[in-house]
């Protein structure tokens, strides 16, 4: 079995690379896939916080990769899957302690034991983002509805490009009713900019943040309304064409209503 | 009067402003275009060598004194050319008569324009070494390589 | 410069033996240098610099903005000033042009200068001693230097510590960045003493326990409270116009990036409010960062 590698990432900072991670994970989990979450962001380590593992790390990336323990040592089994584990980073270390070459090599070691690896791409495009990218086959790109996200996400976009990395986008933290009143870029808006296919659109939710807090993930909670999105996100990963919904989509709606208003006018 | 109007404070309440969401649209996508040319030399270089050599054709340049930027304005990128020019070139590509043009109410922009644009010049290598005998007109239309002009 | 002259007859010439000091000029006072860093992306770093720079200016101290997240530059379009950059740090850095030319004056407030990232260049082109150099250059020119800096604690953010003489930390009420801040802290120098904003507050959330308060931010990272942001949707349409809020005199967030800014220049017109504490949180915090304290 060889798993899906597929890297997180976004360019800018605090977009919700680590909380996507988390949840897409543990919604493709939920679907009975065989997961493993690996935090790459050396020296600034979140997953392990957002997943709510971060009393039971024992060893980490680079301790695996510098060959001081075995990688089935390193990986916490997370006990409310069947089978999910994450892989944490280092938290005193920089991320300059591996190599590209090395993070290739430990993604594909991963890759022989589940269905998908979900890589969490530090922020940035520098030595942390290329050993991200290096490990995976494919990429989601993150980016919330922001002029500076997007502009970031941009550079990122022209940078899997230049690797070839396919990739496919998700549009997090939008607000419905500003993207109505005009005051917030939609995810079409996005898409359009970044000349990307868009596999999500995540409304913005304060709910994330009590997650964060209790170390639960949302979409282990299905009266999250999350829940279903990261669900729907998952299905999609694995093939499934399921549509945007009116809330995830409202400026496609938006777009529809013009153009019926001026086909109206003109008729 | 209006531009009065909409500059005054007081009375700005009553001239909505665009929505953010669309001035954020058309800033980055200004944005997204410069960072792409920075971040592209090696197109740039070779946008830059073509056009000198397109513009040489016509007439003598200095090459090494040429200079090509890309000047960012309030809503717009421009190529700023400038060539120094020593002649003007005997062999260069002959045009036939000027084509008839928007003074007789045709559309200079728009489908049509670009249609005749698109109906395309192949450049002939019928004298080795010398330049194209067909090139887009300034205003657009493509003379044919046949005879006067092909607006419709 | 008045020389001794020594006259020995017969003997050989000696050199001057005492060269008495040039008369001392009064030396130009040194403007402030401040890094505004996190650790953690996305908590309001630009932002922060944007409006702060603005209130600073607004205030009439000439302020002057820099933009270190090279490659991924952005405190030019929250200014609003994307269209003017025509030069930018490392080209001023390499000799390529000069400070006068690349120094972005707003044309809202003359007081305040932007000095832009590269966006072509990578973060380890930049030599944190010619970056110095450079804050000092521009320390005799202004009465404040904020320096942005990018996520994270590597090169970036070395390049963005190593000119400057104080840093104000920007934190979330989020576990994920209270976790960064205090690493961040402990890797500034240790004779600094950072000071806080706590930045995108929720009150209702906070009373609700649903969020970190600021006390309980600030029981992990023990320092300074310099402000308090609350969070509101009006931020994003300030970015999507490049329009700072501090410029704004209706805007509850332009009034506490001024008041921060009167605090910072010592001119305070009161002190920072927090808001009411949470309980269950806290503990939670305590064990998490029991070990890993600021080192």
């Amino acid at each position: 079995m060889s798993a899906r590698r597929i890297v997180i990432t976004s360019g800018k900072g605090g977009v919700g690379k680590t909380t996507t991670t988390a949840n897409l994970g543990a919604a493709l989990a939920l679907r009975g896939q065989k997961v493993v979450l690996v935090d790459t962001d050396i020296g600034l380590r979140n997953l392990d916080l957002v997943m709510g593992v971060e009393k039971r790390i024992v060893f980490d990336l680079v301790e695996v990769v510098e060959g001081r323990c075995q990688l089935r040592q390193a990986l916490i089994r997370d006990k409310r899957f069947d089978s999910l584990r994450i892989l944490a980073a280092a938290q005193t270390r920089e991320k300059t302690a591996v190599s590209e070459e090395q993070m290739d090599k430990l993604i594909g070691d991963i890759a022989n034991t589940a269905d998908y690896v979900l890589i969490d791409c530090p922020a940035g495009i520098e030595h942390g983002f290329r050993n991200a990218v290096a490990g995976a086959r494919e990429a989601i790109v993150v980016t919330t509805p922001e002029v500076s996200a997007i502009r970031d996400a941009d550079r990122v976009v022209a940078k899997l490009r230049e690797r070839d990395l396919p990739f496919q986008l998700i549009v997090n933290r939008i607000r419905p009713e500003m993207i109505k009143s005009g005051e917030m870029m939609s995810a079409d808006d996005v898409a359009e900019i970044l000349g990307a296919d868009v596999i999500g659109v995540i409304p913005d939710d304060e709910s994330v943040i009590d997650s964060t807090n209790r170390g639960e993930p949302l979409a282990l909670d299905a009266t999250q309304r999350l829940a279903s999105i990261y669900a729907k996100i998952a299905r999609r990963l694995e093939g499934d064409p399921v549509p945007l919904t009116d809330l995830e989509a409202p400026g496609f709606l938006t777009r529809m209503f013009s153009m019926w208003k001026q086909g109206a006018a003109l008729s | 009067m209006f531009d009065f109007l909409k500059k005054n404070e007081f009375l700005k309440g009553f001239f909505p402003r665009e929505r953010s969401g669309a001035t954020a649209r058309e800033r980055l996508r200004l944005v997204l275009l410069s960072d792409h040319l920075a971040l592209a030399p090696d197109v740039v270089d070779a946008l830059k060598a073509e056009l000198l050599e397109v513009i040489s054709r016509y007439v003598d340049i200095d090459p090494n004194a040429a200079d090509v930027t890309f000047e960012q304005r309030e809503s717009e990128i421009a190529m700023l050319a400038s060539v120094p020019i020593t002649g003007v070139r005997r062999d260069r590509p002959s045009l036939p008569p000027r084509p008839r043009n928007a003074a007789n109410g045709r559309s200079t922009t728009g489908p049509a324009r670009r249609r005749r644009r698109k109906r395309g010049a192949q450049p002939s290598a019928e004298t080795p070494g010398a330049a194209p005998i067909v090139a887009p007109m300034l205003n657009g239309t493509i003379p044919a390589a046949e005879g006067p002009s092909q607006a419709p | 410069m008045s020389e001794l002259e020594v006259s020995v007859p017969n003997f050989e010439p000696i050199e001057p033996a005492v060269v008495p000091p040039a008369i001392p000029v009064p030396a130009v006072k040194l403007g402030r240098a401040i890094v505004i860093t996190s650790g953690k992306g996305g908590v309001g770093k630009t932002t922060t610099t944007a409006n702060l720079g603005a209130a600073l200016a607004a205030m009439g101290k000439r302020v002057v903005l820099i933009d270190a997240d090279v490659g991924l530059r952005n405190l030019d379009i929250v200014l609003g000033l994307e269209n003017r950059v025509r030069f930018h740090l490392l080209d001023v850095i390499e000799g390529k042009a000069e400070l006068d030319d690349a120094l972005i004056r707003d044309k809202r407030n003359e007081n305040l200068h932007l000095l832009a990232a590269a966006q072509a260049r990578e973060k380890e082109d930049v030599d944190g001693a010619e970056m110095k150099g450079l804050v000092e250059r521009l320390r005799e020119k202004f009465e404040y230097v904020l320096i942005d800096s990018p996520a994270g604690i590597e090169t970036g953010f070395r390049n963005a510590i190593v000119g400057a003489q104080h840093a104000i930390i920007v934190c979330t009420p989020e576990v994920s960045a209270v976790r960064d801040a205090d690493r961040v802290v402990g890797l500034l120098p240790s004779d600094w003493s950072p000071e806080l904003i706590v930045n995108r507050l929720r009150p209702a959330l906070v009373r609700k326990g649903k969020m970190l308060s600021v006390e309980d931010v600030n029981a992990i990272l023990r320092l300074p409270l310099l402000g308090v942001i609350p969070d509101e949707p009006g931020v994003i349409v300030a970015t999507n116009r490049g329009e700072p809020l501090a410029l704004d005199a209706s805007s509850p967030i332009g009034a506490a990036y001024r008041s921060i800014a009167a605090r910072l220049a010592g001119e305070p017109d009161e002190a920072p409010t927090a808001t009411p504490r949470t309980g269950g949180l806290l503990s939670k915090l305590g064990a998490l960062f029991g070990g890993a304290g600021n080192s």
